[in-house]
């Protein structure tokens, strides 16, 4: 499954009309241990580049964005009992949430794998 | 996610190559390139509990105030007894302004030094030119510098120790671990007891006292050779370096104000919670900067406290943050975060007199959410200073 990067270091995968976001590796080495995660609810509708979440390591609250528009379909439980999670698998069992794709067109402005890693190489 | 730092100019500490090669990630802090963090907050904020952390705090400010009358002025700008101090003794004190907002927090020792008998001359021992050791806060040093200049007499000599690095050794093990490289060092020092020290030919100031609730040390030292003492001390198998992270985190577990968020000018001792630095004597004689602004909220009590919150569930209330009781704001967040030892949330904030009492019930705003929270005693972590026998 296309999996696309942004440049605020969130990901995003696509598997048919859903799609599921986290943040990557280097973010969560970024913002180190993290102890709360706020996610969106259920149903709610997210724009492309706004808050859609909030990550709290010990130090600060950090915004994540949604990479694309759409509608929540599930936010990861699994976070609010271990958000450590974050740390661990930032980009599996670390997820936060999924939503309907509403405009594949958003895709196009999206890294892929190889053009993040060259970004992140590079800061 | 959003990474909102600026990149100011900023100076190097004499330890920045042992940071970067123990892995810190630098931030700017204070002026300075400081290590937020090695292996990660949470861990040496354990560490440090557990065993022993060493911080470097050489951004602060180092002072030496001396002189025949540097006791009588320095009674003048602060309210501790500085008459009073024994050689070897510190004290938590503050700097205030006439309407009695907090400057500066700071430790100021006795540092007068003995000098022994000399047995060609037949001269008996006695004290030196009395001495004072000040270490102030690295943000505000600048600001604290002017203020002492103003105010103290020509005969009194004001000297920035600016060659000098300062290492902060805390944690259960820290006296364990520098006995080991400092043979008989700790068994001499209660907490707030400072003494000089040599280290070979290195001469070195050593205090037990902190920032982190814990047993430890303060140690100042030639900047030149705080490498080579970092390096000594890290070889102890209880000591790592811990950074400005764990240092947040230790702190705000401990109760314990930091400057420019819990305190600052428009925040006072009385309200601030820090009545214990006005002794009973100074409180009643005067003769300080600020007294008769004290002395009137003593007298009249303070609309705010600087109370403890504990938080239900696990989101932080951040300095910022507005306290509720019902619909009506009764104050506001000045420090908080999650505590790495209590596995709750935790925070600093003023409110208003009639809510600041333990165990009272509040709510505290974070992202249009109302957290609940209620009054807590500090420290949130019990101290665990070494008073002696």
């Amino acid at each position: 499954m296309p999996r696309y990067f942004t440049e605020d270091h969130e990901w995003v995968e696509i598997d048919g009309d859903t799609a599921t976001v986290g943040i990557t590796d280097y973010a969560q080495g970024q913002l180190g241990d993290i102890v709360f995660v706020e996610l969106p609810e259920e149903g709610a509708e997210i724009e492309k580049g706004k808050d859609a979440a909030v990550v709290e390591s010990v130090k600060a609250a950090s915004d994540v964005y949604s990479p694309i528009t759409g509608t929540v379909i599930e936010a990861n439980g699994a976070l609010e009992d271990d958000p450590s999670l974050v740390n661990s698998s930032p980009e599996e069992d670390g997820w936060f949430f999924k939503l309907t794709v509403a405009d594949e067109g958003e895709l196009d402005g999206l890294m892929d794998e190889e053009a993040y890693g060259k970004f992140v190489a590079n800061l | 996610m959003s990474d909102t730092d600026t990149q100011p100019e900023v100076e190097k500490l004499p330890l920045d190559a042992w940071h970067r090669r123990k892995g810190a990630r630098m931030v700017p802090f204070a002026g300075y390139e400081m290590p937020i963090q090695y292996e990660g907050i949470v861990a040496e904020h354990h560490w440090t509990r557990d065993h022993a952390g060493l911080f470097d705090v050489s951004h602060m400010g180092q002072l030496l105030v001396t002189g025949d009358g540097a006791a009588a002025a320095l009674d003048a700008l602060m309210p501790a007894n500085v008459s009073a101090l024994k050689p070897g003794r510190v004290r938590y004190s503050l700097l205030l302004n006439e309407e009695g907002g907090i400057l500066d927090d700071l430790m100021v020792t006795n540092a007068t030094p003995w000098i022994p008998a000399d047995e060609e001359t037949g001269e008996a021992g006695r004290w030196g030119e009395p001495t004072y050791y000040l270490v102030v806060n690295g943000a505000t040093k600048w600001d604290d510098i002017a203020h002492l200049r103003e105010h103290l007499p020509d005969e009194v000599t004001l000297t920035h120790l600016d060659e000098q690095a300062l290492l902060a050794l805390q944690g259960p093990s820290a006296a364990t671990a520098l006995n080991r490289v400092m043979r008989g060092v700790p068994e001499q020092l209660s907490f707030m007891q400072s003494m000089t020290y040599e280290f070979g030919e290195l001469p070195l100031r050593i205090s037990r006292c902190g920032y982190t609730g814990e047993d430890g040390f303060e140690i100042s030292v030639a900047a030149e050779q705080a490498q080579m003492l970092a390096d000594r001390l890290c070889a102890e198998i209880e000591i790592r370096p811990a950074g400005l992270g764990a240092r947040d985190s230790l702190r705000l577990e401990a109760g314990l104000p930091l400057y420019g968020h819990d305190l600052d000018p428009t925040r006072d001792p009385v309200s601030g919670g820090l009545s214990f630095a006005l002794t009973k004597k100074r409180r009643e004689e005067g003769g300080w900067i600020g007294h008769q602004a004290c002395a009137a909220k003593f007298a009249d009590g303070v609309a705010e406290r600087r109370v403890g919150l504990v938080l239900e569930g696990r989101m932080p209330a951040r300095e910022g943050a507005k306290v509720f009781a019902g619909d009506r704001q009764v104050g506001l967040v000045t420090s908080g975060g999650f505590s790495p030892t209590l596995n709750h949330p935790i925070a600093m904030a003023y409110v208003t007199g009639d809510h600041a009492d333990d165990g009272t019930r509040l709510e505290v705003e974070v992202r249009n959410k109302r957290l609940p929270a209620s009054v807590s005693p500090l420290p949130f972590v019990p101290h665990r200073y070494h008073r002696g026998s």
